[in-house]
């Protein structure tokens, strides 16, 4: 018989397990929508907040509900890191490495516009192969001035006046922010402001989400606050 | 594997992570884009100098990122360079040639030349072969009179009487093609500037918010930030969203006081 089979489409070729991706059913994905992360900053009067999800996953799986995205530098400096999350842990080890040589170097803390400068010069040295890491970067300056900051993964600065946004959620949190935000809030309502523009932008990001941390500080205190929210 | 220790860098780029990056390509995982400056920069040479104009949108893909980014970056007191292409690439590539000049000041006792700027970063541009995505305007006036030139990302330049550089560059150049002429005066000159900015922001999508100018005469130099605003925002409401106190759902709260820095005083010497 000259049949001649259509031939069949060869299947998908599996690679095998590996740590970084059992499952290669989903197509290609952005490398920033691995993990999943949302964190926004955002400017009040003589205070800053900076407030992030805390999901982990692994594409569409979640491993974690408690993931820490928001890094302490010192007392008045705070750093956000969404994106990769090996890399943020990574890129926050070798900051706060920095930054001790620096306080031993200078007996001082890191300027925030300073240390914006570091984050920036460290992921432009990785030019060509980046981390894959937005960081956001909220201080208080030397007069209590709040400085907040964001840049790429290869550290392109963008200095904002209100708020700064990144993440896989960053596209809803942009338009949350830009229709919440109001200029010289004072602590509390800026609390308010960033948890609701938090909320709302996760709850319509699969990837981020299931819950919030958000830390609102002022010249003389840090508060930290744990949100609830939907755990789906 | 030995573990490494963080050594300080030498300078220049690392390609430490390139391998693992590779390896998560072929896994299927896409390389995120990066912030571009889809971007309508110009410049032009009149009477007594030179005058450079950009829009203020950084783009992240079809999101604007910035609203109010700065494009014209300073390279020294009588040259300033316009940005356009990858963001970091122009801000890293323009600061860095700006320290360049700044130690060739002081090495040479002089102002430094329009034509030091082009030839440091054409020759850094080509040796990385178009991957420093950096497409510039540098215009500047030094001791031989006014110059504008363009650099491309390959490390090309040209010399020119007028110039535009980025998506809006075809909007612009329309504008300056048809207005044109030698000997303007400085209104004149910036009046043809922000014209072909504001074609760029109208009709490129790329490019939009403000209009920054930089004027650059000999001897002196005004960086007109926000020059022109034609695009003030309209629709947010007066009184603005009002959160109750209390109203977000909070699980825990932990409240940490921050130690005021002890105060260094220069006391008296100390007694024997």
């Amino acid at each position: 018989m000259l049949g001649h089979k259509p031939s069949l489409p060869l299947p998908p070729h599996r690679t095998p397990r590996s740590a970084v991706s059992a499952n290669l059913a989903t197509p290609a994905m952005s490398i920033f929508e691995y993990n999943g992360s949302a964190v926004v900053a955002m400017v009040g009067k003589n205070c800053f907040a900076i407030a992030s999800d805390r999901r982990l996953g692994v594409q569409l799986q979640t491993v974690a509900t408690d993931f820490q995205r928001v890094f302490k530098i010192h007392g008045k400096l705070y750093l956000g890191l969404s994106g990769l999350a090996t890399d943020a842990q990574t890129l926050y080890q070798r900051l706060v490495f920095k930054h001790k040589l620096y306080q031993l170097r200078e007996e001082r803390d890191m300027k925030p516009e300073t240390f914006a400068s570091l984050v920036s010069a460290l992921l432009y040295e990785k030019r060509f192969g980046p981390y894959f890491c937005q960081p956001i970067i909220a201080g208080l300056g030397e007069d209590n001035e709040p400085f907040i900051c964001t840049m790429d993964c290869i550290g392109a600065k963008e200095l904002a006046k209100d708020f700064v946004v990144s993440g896989t959620a960053s596209e809803s949190l942009y338009g949350a922010c830009e229709s919440m935000y109001k200029p010289n809030m004072e602590p509390e309502e800026l609390f308010e402001t960033i948890s609701q523009a938090l909320l709302s932008s996760v709850d319509r990001d699969c990837l981020s989400g299931w819950g919030g941390y958000v830390l609102v500080v002022t010249p003389t205190e840090v508060q930290e606050r744990v949100l609830k929210g939907r755990m789906d | 594997m030995v573990g490494s220790m963080d050594v300080p860098a030498k300078g220049g780029f690392s390609f430490d992570l390139c391998r693992r990056n590779d390896m998560l390509e072929k896994k299927g995982l896409k390389v995120p884009g990066f912030r571009k400056t889809g971007t309508t920069i110009v410049g032009l040479v009149f009477a007594d100098g030179v005058v450079l104009g950009a829009d203020t949108r950084a783009t992240e893909g079809p999101i604007v990122a910035d609203k109010n980014c700065e494009k014209i970056h300073y390279m020294a007191p009588n040259i300033y360079c316009c940005g356009a292409g990858t963001a970091a690439d122009t801000e890293a590539v323009t600061d860095m040639v700006s320290s360049q000049l700044q130690l060739h000041r002081y090495a040479t006792s002089r102002e430094s030349r329009v034509v030091t700027a082009l030839t440091l970063l054409k020759t850094h541009l080509f040796s990385y072969q178009g991957h420093v995505s950096a497409a510039l305007v540098l215009g500047g006036v030094d001791c031989t009179g006014p110059h504008l030139h363009t650099v491309y990302p390959h490390g090309s330049v040209d010399t020119l009487p007028f110039a535009t550089m980025g998506s809006g560059s075809l909007a612009a150049m329309s504008v300056f093609e048809s207005k044109y002429k030698e000997g303007l005066t400085r209104d004149e000159g910036i009046e043809l500037v922000c014209g072909a900015i504001r074609a760029g922001i109208f009709n490129d999508l790329g490019s939009g918010s403000n209009v920054d100018v930089c004027v650059i005469t000999k001897g002196k130099t005004e960086y007109l930030r926000n020059h022109e605003l034609p695009n003030p925002r309209t629709y947010a409401s007066s009184k603005g969203f009002s959160f109750v106190q209390g109203h977000t759902e909070v699980l825990s709260t932990k409240i940490t006081p921050l130690k005021p820095k002890p105060e260094v005083t220069v006391g008296d010497a100390m007694e024997e």
